[in-house]
C-alpha cells in the first residue's frame, strides 16, 4: 500500500480556467462582477436598473445564466447593450468553462465592465471561480434575515451585500440590523449596501460601488504592470 | 446539488494520477472540506459512490475530513478555531483577528495498492 499526498484544489480544472479569465480580464482592463443570490432576491431586476441607468456609451455587457430559458437576456436586451443567456440546462451554478465559451466571440477589447448574473442558488455559484474581481451576493428583505448564518459560504465569499427589495420592508417583519450583524459574522469586512430597484432607492450606493471597484481595481492593474516581478 | 460535479472532479484527479501508475489500484482517495468550502459531505460520497460504480474501481473509498472555520489573533498571534460564531481570540480575549482557513475544497491524498495486476486473483487457469 502506498500513500500519495496530493495537495491540490478539487476543483483544479475550473481554477485553471478562471485564472486565465482573469488574465485576460486584467489584459483587457474589464471589470467582472459575478452577482450571485438565491433564486427571486431581484439580480435581474437590480441589472435592468443598473443598465437603464448608464448612459448608451457605457462600455458595458452582462452574461446572465439561468437552467432554461431565455428570459432574462431579452428583459435585458432592450437596454441597448450586448446581453448574452448562459442556458445550464440543469447545472445549478456557473462555471468557468461556460464563461470562457460565452465570450469566445465577443472582443473583450471594447468593454470596461462584465456583469455576469449567476444561477439561482445560494450555495453551489459560491464554489466556482469565474475569474471575477468580486462577488456581489444580493438579499432580499422577504428571504429573511438568517439567510447569512445558514448559508455562510456565499457571504464569506462575497466583498458586497445588496439588501435590495427595501420598498417591501414596511409589509415584512424582517430586522435590518440583525440581518447585517448576521453578515458581518460569517464576514466581518463585507460591505453592505441597501436598494430598492423598484422604487430606485440606494441605487447611487450601488453605482458608487461599481465606481470605487472599477477604480481600486485599474489601480491594482497599474501597480502589477509598474512594479515588474522581481527575480 | 454540485456535489455530484465535485465527485467527478474527484474522480477526475484520480485517474490523472492512476495513468501514472500502471498496474496499480486505487483504494482511499482522501478530502478535506471546510465549513465554508460550501459542500455537504453526506451529499459528495453519496453521488462519488455512484459515480465510483462506472469505474474499474469499485473498492475506492472517498475519505472526507471536515475542517472548521480558523482565525488568527492580530494581538497574540494564536490560530484558534472558531466556534458558535465567536472570533474572539481565546488566548488573550482580543477582537482584531484575522480568517485563517475552513474555505478548504482540496485533494489531500491517495493511496494505492501497487502492482495489483500481478495479484494471483488475477491469473487466468489454463
Amino acid at each position: 500500500m502506498t500513500q500519495v499526498p496530493l495537495q491540490s484544489k478539487v476543483l483544479s480544472e475550473n481554477q485553471r480556467i478562471a485564472d486565465s479569465l482573469r488574465e485576460r480580464f486584467a489584459a483587457n482592463q474589464v471589470l467582472c462582477i459575478n452577482l450571485v443570490s438565491s433564486p427571486g432576491s431581484g439580480k435581474t431586476t437590480l441589472l435592468e436598473r443598473t443598465l437603464e441607468g448608464f448612459p448608451p456609451e457605457t462600455r458595458v455587457a452582462v452574461l446572465t445564466g439561468d437552467i432554461q430559458t431565455e428570459r432574462d437576456a431579452e428583459r435585458l436586451a432592450r437596454f441597448g447593450f450586448p446581453v448574452k443567456q448562459i442556458t445550464t440546462g440543469g447545472i445549478c451554478h456557473l462555471d468557468g468553462r461556460m464563461i470562457e465559451r460565452a465570450l469566445a466571440d465577443w472582443p473583450l477589447e471594447q468593454l470596461d465592465l462584465l456583469l455576469v448574473e449567476n444561477v439561482g442558488n445560494l450555495v453551489c455559484p459560491s464554489s466556482y471561480d469565474l475569474g471575477e474581481a468580486a462577488k456581489v451576493v444580493v438579499l432580499s428583505v422577504t428571504e429573511g434575515e438568517e439567510k447569512p448564518l445558514k448559508y455562510p459560504s456565499m457571504f464569506f465569499k462575497s466583498e458586497l451585500l445588496v439588501l435590495n427589495k427595501t420598498d417591501l420592508l414596511k409589509y415584512v417583519p424582517f430586522d435590518m440590523n440583525a440581518a447585517k450583524e448576521n453578515a458581518r459574522k460569517i464576514h466581518p469586512e463585507i460591505e453592505i449596501i441597501e436598494v430598492s430597484s423598484l422604487t430606485r432607492d440606494g441605487m447611487n450606493e450601488w453605482f458608487d460601488w461599481l465606481n470605487r471597484k472599477r477604480h481600486s481595481f485599474l489601480a491594482k492593474l497599474n501597480t502589477e504592470t509598474s512594479q515588474p516581478q522581481q527575480k | 446539488m454540485h456535489e455530484m460535479g465535485i465527485a467527478q472532479s474527484i474522480l477526475d484527479a484520480v485517474a490523472a494520477e492512476m495513468e501514472k501508475r500502471p498496474g496499480a489500484m486505487p483504494t482511499r482517495i482522501g478530502v478535506r472540506i471546510g465549513e465554508l468550502a460550501g459542500v455537504n459531505p453526506e451529499a459528495l460520497d453519496f453521488g462519488f459512490t455512484a459515480l465510483v460504480l462506472e469505474t474499474d474501481w469499485a473498492a475506492l473509498k472517498l475519505e472526507i475530513t471536515s475542517v472548521p472555520r480558523r482565525q488568527r489573533c492580530l494581538t497574540c498571534g494564536n490560530l484558534f478555531c472558531v466556534r458558535d460564531l465567536e472570533y474572539e481570540c481565546p488566548a488573550c480575549q482580543s477582537s482584531q483577528t484575522t480568517f485563517a482557513g475552513g474555505d478548504e475544497l482540496e485533494l489531500d491524498y491517495l493511496e494505492v495498492e501497487e502492482n495489483h495486476d500481478a495479484s494471483p486473483l488475477t491469473i487466468q487457469s489454463p
